[in-house]
């Protein structure tokens, strides 16, 4: 007769972990579902409300406004990061000096503090003293983004494309330099156009790591907050601001913790369901 | 169809090549027949590969042409050259069916569709791929991946060479024999010049007419698999080939007369060589045998391989093998050896005196 004899002690190694997760995640988690289903008038007061916030939330127009302003970004970076992240990879050389140039080159942007990054592109895009902002003003293109949405919102993409690409670029490199050479003295000798090698080879193989992208820089850019904010703080009016940037001004700002806890958890299905939706889609038709 | 011609190619890596050793390919001059079925066979490394991708336009010599019947194909393109090559590892278009894969070389150079779908239906019958021809090719197995590799090289019918780069690396052994031997069968079939690149002796002996045998950098021996084994022409061939490979020992030449520790020996090709020369004889071990006058050597090990034996023995310090066979005894103590004197060859400087360098 055999007895399985089960080893519990495994679960000593996962404890660790299990108790950081908690604290950094569970337990915070709890509190904001905690908050959305109560009322507080402050002394740590609270009476149950039920749903009443996550109603609220979904039927305000300013929660619609953000979600909108919010979608409009994410894709709007997604359509050019993702495209030119793969150009920029695949003009990159694959071998000799000047590969690490390029690849430190790409990862000084990644390297810089994000509030930095705000601060850096505010003082450039000033329209009095900044690079930028005087450049474009000195050739007659009436630019402020401090006071013009659409010049702001330019700003902001231009920032996030700045700051952002180069994490495409490494990963679309990553995946190219895995081809073997084979691939494509194969499909020199089968006289492929470089259409075809990008479209029947390289795309393929990328295919993998650009979904990673895609979800990586989908679920960034969807939580972003410290660059816009440094930026424009949302402005100007709040034609720049963004999901997060409106929870802060919510929560901590006005002190509606109920509707704020709603508000993220709401914000945070979003991005789950999103991001499912992303994967499903991309992985689609992979066997195994 | 085309007779292959390599003429003076040498090539390098190097952008500024000094010395001889620089070289990656050293002064080759080899004509391949329309239609044969050759094999290249080295060592890792000996330029094989090198060798292919110049003949494939993958690479461009550094020096000497390439010619494809008295076309010069030296400055072409690989798609301009008509030929196919399958490599060590399969390359498969991973998104597309088999058929799309092996129709793909066809559609790139805008071939009518219904000539394609003839076309691939044939050679999908050729290399068993008929049942897979609307799977995803990415879900075959390696043997069934280089199958597809195979079959784009097939698909056009105005292929002069298919070149073969150690195809049957990541194959299951109990697949290898039947892929090699499907590849002969095409051969057969189809009439196409075939290269084939390995450093397997038994894949190189087994599937070609002419068996290439390179060294360092150079061709050391062209020569059907019999004449390899019987008459290698340098010392590296006789060692590189056979198992185990030819007895090389050195020997001193005097007056005609050639002495292996002392003690004359009698070869097929006694010739005087000139002074600074290196002599060495070579005698496979199918050809040395136990006798009561020879050379006195110390048995070391003998090992049972089935329907022979391989006596490991050595005399003044130098290793001899012998093939015994399993009726033969072997002597308990004071055994000597004699060597087939038809079978055993002077070698100068490496190469079989008389003969010289080259091919």
């Amino acid at each position: 007769m055999t007895t399985k004899v089960e080893n519990q002690k495994g679960w000593l190694f996962v404890l660790p972990v299990v108790i950081l997760v908690a604290f950094n995640a569970v337990i915070p988690l709890m509190t904001v579902v905690n908050y959305s289903v109560q009322e507080t008038f402050g002394d740590n007061v609270f009476f149950f409300e039920g749903v009443k916030w996550f109603e609220q939330v979904l039927n305000s127009e300013r929660f619609h406004a953000a979600l909108g302003r919010q979608l409009f970004f994410t894709f709007t970076i997604l359509l050019i990061e993702i495209p030119l992240g793969v150009i920029i990879a695949l003009t990159m050389p694959r071998k000799g000096p000047w590969v690490s140039v390029c690849l430190v080159l790409m990862a000084l942007p990644l390297l810089i503090p994000w509030n930095v990054v705000g601060a850096m592109w505010n003082i450039f895009a000033l329209p009095d003293i900044g690079l930028l902002g005087k450049t474009l003003n000195a050739m007659g293109i009436d630019y402020n983004f401090t006071r013009q949405p659409v010049s702001a919102w330019m700003t902001l993409i231009a920032m996030d494309v700045w700051h952002w690409t180069s994490l495409v670029v490494l990963l679309a490199y990553a995946g190219l330099s895995s081809i073997p050479d084979a691939y494509y003295q194969a499909a020199k000798i089968d006289g492929a156009s470089s259409w075809a090698v990008f479209r029947h080879i390289q795309l393929p193989k990328m295919k993998r790591v650009l979904t990673i992208a895609v979800l990586l820089r989908f679920m960034d850019s969807f939580n972003i907050y410290t660059e816009p904010f440094v930026l424009t703080g949302g402005g100007p009016g709040n034609s720049t601001t963004l999901l997060s940037i409106d929870l802060v001004k919510t929560a901590l700002g006005q002190f509606d913790l109920g509707p704020a806890a709603a508000m993220s958890i709401i914000y945070f299905l979003i991005i789950l369901l999103l991001s499912w939706v992303f994967y499903t889609v991309m992985t689609r038709g992979e066997e195994n | 169809m085309a007779r292959i011609t390599l003429d003076n190619l040498r090539h390098s890596y190097l952008r500024a090549p000094k010395s001889r050793d620089d070289y990656a390919l050293k002064q080759l001059n080899v004509a391949w027949e329309d239609g044969g079925a050759y094999a290249l066979l080295g060592p890792s490394g000996c330029g094989k590969t090198t060798l292919l991708n110049i003949i494939s336009g993958l690479l461009r010599p550094s020096e000497g042409r390439v010619w494809f019947d008295d076309d010069d194909v030296t400055d072409l393109p690989p798609d301009a050259r008509h030929i196919a090559q399958v490599f060590q590892f399969p390359v498969v278009y991973d998104t597309m069916t088999v058929f799309d894969n092996l129709a793909f070389p066809l559609r790139n150079r805008g071939v009518n569709e219904t000539v394609v779908k003839s076309r691939v239906q044939e050679i999908a019958e050729m290399t068993d791929l008929t049942a897979m021809l609307h799977q995803r090719a990415s879900g075959l197995t390696a043997d069934g991946k280089q199958k597809i590799s195979l079959g784009r090289g097939l698909v056009r019918e105005d292929v002069n060479v298919i070149m073969f780069d150690e195809p049957l690396t990541v194959i299951d052994p109990h697949l290898k024999w039947q892929l090699r031997s499907k590849l002969k069968e095409l051969h057969h079939r189809i009439q196409t010049t075939m290269i084939y690149v390995t450093h397997d002796q038994t894949e190189a002996l087994t599937f070609a007419d002419q068996v290439v045998v390179m060294h360092d950098g150079e061709v050391v021996q062209i020569g059907t698999p019999v004449e390899l084994f019987e008459r290698p022409k340098h010392t590296f061939v006789g060692h590189f080939i056979g198992s185990p490979g030819m007895n090389v020992l050195p020997a001193s030449v005097a007056n005609g007369a050639i002495h292996f520790a002392g003690i004359p020996v009698d070869v097929d090709n006694p010739v005087d060589l000139t002074a600074g020369q290196t002599a060495e004889i070579g005698v496979r071990p199918e050809f040395v045998r136990f006798s009561d006058d020879g050379i006195a050597v110390e048995i070391n090990k003998i090992s049972d391989a089935g329907r022979y034996r391989v006596v490991s023995a050595s005399a003044d310090g130098h290793r001899i093998n012998l093939l015994i066979g399993e009726d033969q005894d072997i002597p308990a103590a004071g055994a000597r050896v004699a060597f087939d004197a038809t079978q055993t060859r002077l070698y100068a400087d490496g190469w079989l005196a008389g003969e010289g360098a080259g091919q």
